[in-house]
């Protein structure tokens, strides 16, 4: 008994023994709790895309892609275990998928020194890299997503929002109030009157919110909700008849899974995306080369699905970086301040994502010191209940620069004067 | 054989009131101290002290706190998440406002205000008690959670409603913020710790902690014998937030950095620390500790051994955690109900009499 259980304690040390050679790439991932909807297509995706370069191409640049997953249940605590115990595996780049958690880790992972990429959520004014050295969130962010939502909303009506009333249903958290500013400025600049309806975590309680909005009929909902706050509000807007082409999700509020409970009911509710949808070779790829190999991250069933398709977008754009960061370096094996630079320097081209097998998956971007955010744009798509697609309903539209912009100078001074932190590139 | 008694003459009153009067629980514990205080912090890695040992010494206030509520004065509170929030919170207005004051002071200051805050929810105690008083304690920590949301003043006006706890020193040495060593939080937390066991261990020794279980038991007796309910339930109230909202300050200040109240301190908290003390055994300070130390480690542990060296997918594993710890929570009530404290007693108990058991 004693001989096995040495034996056992020499095996696991070994087994967590030798620092292999490789890109240790950490998915802080959620399949459990009340947002286990939106974070495990996510994660799917985003693990597939890496075994797909190591099956495919053997890794980045010869260097083969480790996986190390940690759930937190989108829980701040379990985040910063998740974060502290494998940030010593020499983690090169970290996407917690939820604003909680990044509030948390921004200020670790830049005493750390190891890159985050917060796409699409987050701190917004990370936007701004000389104050956010190691925080980056391209290609858009959150007040990217208001005006592009409101840009939208005025070309549908010819240019003005006068007098027109928009409802913003957000989730009460960091996360739902990110867009309030923005929104603010952009009613004092259009004209319309802006009212806030915020849901408390986890979101399933909305009736009260959705009897003010039948009582005040706003012209215009918008939601920032994630998780099950989405499918309870679509569900609940079907049951005040609100008319869906007037209920705008933002890119976290548009997925498969938020629409397809309330079945017909939901045809027509909108919602913003960063990713054009469809049919990419590269899921054909991953089809063979992954699934059918048994290297499947989930079940394998979430394939294409539109969280499916981000997760892959932004595995993609950590491999770039990567490449990126070795052609800039000359070694295979990088280190995370080499990661940076490749992801401070990353240009993607419409070329190099037809290259890829995923055309026009996203914008065509690039990242530079002072701008850490990306040209932050983003498509209209409208939910198709008999089909059961989205179908894109617009080009990618651009965001206002002169409401976002100085938003964001203002918000990283603020945090800057708070961390006693001196602009500047590194 | 271990626990003599046998021959271990007192000869002062003062000696013959000390907490520790067996020979071995008193070298235990300065033992216990002896690492905690020279041994540790030489050892400790950040993954330790952020995953491990900075929760199970915060949680161990907390639980210290709700003890002295609930198990040693019998008014039951579903309000400590909301007011480990004030503690956070009043905490952070206090670093924001005054910068150059001592974090130490401003957590005890914070304890204050906590205490003032729970002393005001706590009146509803005084007309009812147990399910109801619950029920009136889970108000108080759904109001406390909306009104540190909806206030903006609570948390300097920020877009997002995240409040951030700023850099500060003690002897020169980080202690809250990012760039602050494992080894620095822990002590802080440790000296809190070590100060709130201490009050916590003589107050209900003494003719206070007497007065609250005379209440706790039987409440009409105790006021017929001359217990001042109002003066013991207020106290206890007053007491109890006093060390939760240091735990709440120092969760907010030392362990996460940045806090949103409706994620950090809801209603799971409040349930989480209520178990810890079922579990731990109500009315005992040990006890406390116990349950701390089990509802901390046991995730960190059942994570480590499926994930890590079982290889299982990571939600089954998290699935399996809740499974686990309630399958372990139901085991202690229905073998002791009494907690981990209990079973500390007992063995304590048959150590004194082994190898003569009976």
């Amino acid at each position: 008994m004693k001989c096995k259980l040495i034996a056992a304690a020499v095996a696991g040390t070994l087994a967590a023994g030798p620092a292999l050679a490789d890109l240790v790439i950490p998915d802080l991932s959620y399949r459990t709790g009340p947002y286990a909807a939106g974070g495990t297509p996510f994660s799917d995706g985003y693990q597939d895309y890496f075994n797909l370069l190591n099956a495919r191409d053997g890794g980045i640049g010869g260097e083969p892609i480790r996986i190390i997953e940690c759930e937190t249940g989108y829980n701040t605590e379990k985040g910063v275990e998740c974060y502290e115990s494998t940030k010593g595996e020499g983690a090169l780049i970290y996407q917690p998928l939820s604003t909680g958690i990044t509030y948390q880790l921004i200020p670790k992972a830049t005493v750390d020194q190891i890159p985050l990429h917060t796409m699409g959520y987050g701190r917004t004014s990370a936007a701004n890299g000389e104050v956010f050295n190691w925080v980056f969130n391209y290609p858009a962010n959150y007040w990217d997503a208001a005006s592009v939502m409101v840009n939208y909303l005025l070309e549908q009506n010819g240019g003005s929002l006068e007098d027109k009333t928009l409802a913003l249903l957000y989730h009460n958290s960091a996360y739902g109030k990110e867009p309030i500013r923005t929104l603010e400025q952009l009613s004092k600049l259009h004209g319309f009157e802006l009212k806030q309806l915020a849901v408390d975590h986890p979101g399933q309680e909305q009736k009260s919110q959705w009897l003010q909005i039948r009582r005040e009929r706003p012209d215009y909902v918008l939601m920032w909700g994630w998780g099950v706050m989405n499918q309870v509000a679509v569900q609940e807007a079907a049951n005040i008849n609100f008319p869906m082409e007037n209920f705008i999700g933002n890119w976290w509020a548009g997925a498969e899974h938020d629409v397809t409970p309330a079945g017909e009911a939901a045809n027509g509710y909108k919602s913003l995306n960063m990713n054009r949808v469809g049919d990419l070779p590269v899921f054909g790829e991953i089809k063979t080369l992954v699934h059918d190999a048994g290297n499947a991250a989930g079940d394998g069933s979430n394939l294409g699905s539109v969280l499916y398709t981000r997760g892959m977008y932004a595995a993609m754009l950590a491999s770039e970086a990567i490449a990126n960061a070795q052609a800039i370096s000359g070694v295979s094996d990088i280190t995370a301040a080499q990661m940076r630079e490749g992801m401070a320097t990353l240009n993607i081209t419409n070329a190099r994502m037809e290259e890829l097998g995923m055309s026009a998956i996203g914008p065509e971007f690039s990242v530079s010191c002072q701008d850490h955010g990306g040209n932050g744009l983003g498509i209209v798509q409208q939910w198709n209940a008999i089909d059961k697609t989205w179908v894109a309903l617009t080009d990618y539209i651009a965001p206002d620069d002169s409401v976002t912009g100085p938003l964001v100078k203002e918000d990283s001074a603020a945090f800057a004067a708070e961390n006693n932190i001196t602009p500047g590139c590194l | 054989m271990f626990y003599r008694e046998a021959g271990d003459f007192k000869t002062s009153y003062v000696a013959d009131s000390q907490t520790f009067p067996l020979k071995l629980d008193k070298v235990g514990f300065w033992v216990t101290m002896m690492v905690a205080w020279g041994v540790i912090p030489f050892i400790i890695t950040d993954y330790w002290a952020s995953a491990l040992l900075v929760p199970f010494l915060i949680y161990a206030i907390a639980a210290i706190g709700l003890n002295i509520l609930t198990g040693y004065c019998g008014q039951v509170s579903l309000g400590t998440g909301g007011f480990m929030a004030v503690g956070a919170y009043a905490c952070y207005k206090l670093m924001t406002s005054f910068p150059d004051v001592n974090i130490l002071i401003h957590i005890l200051l914070s304890g204050g205000i906590t205490a003032a805050v729970g002393t005001a929810f706590g009146l509803p105690s005084l007309r009812i008690k147990g399910f109801y008083l619950a029920v009136a304690t889970l108000a108080a920590q759904f109001f406390l959670v909306w009104l540190f949301n909806k206030v903006s003043w609570f948390y300097n006006y920020s877009a997002s409603g995240q409040i951030n706890a700023p850099e500060r020193l003690v002897a020169g040495f980080a202690v809250t913020g990012p760039a602050s060593p494992a080894w620095a939080q822990y002590l802080v937390c440790l000296f809190f710790v070590t100060l709130c066991a201490l009050i916590a261990r003589n107050l209900t020794r003494g003719s206070v902690g007497r007065s609250w279980m005379a209440i706790r038991d039987m409440d009409i007796a105790a006021e017929i014998i001359g217990v001042n309910p109002l003066r013991a339930k207020l106290s206890a109230f007053a007491v109890s937030s006093f060390f939760v909202g240091i735990a709440g300050a120092l969760f907010f200040a030392v362990y996460l950095g940045a806090v949103e109240v409706g994620e950090a301190f809801g209603i799971q908290k409040s349930f989480l620390v209520l178990f810890m003390i079922i579990i731990g055994g109500l009315g005992s300070i040990f006890g406390s500790f116990a349950g701390a130390a089990f509802l901390v480690l046991l995730p960190v542990a059942l994570k480590i051994v499926g994930v890590d060296w079982l290889g299982w997918p990571t939600d089954l594993v998290a699935h399996f955690q809740l499974v686990i710890v309630g399958a372990l929570i139901m085991f202690f009530l229905i073998k002791e109900p009494h907690g981990l404290a209990h079973i500390w007693g007992l063995a304590k108990e048959k150590l004194r009499r082994w190898p003569f058991p009976y």
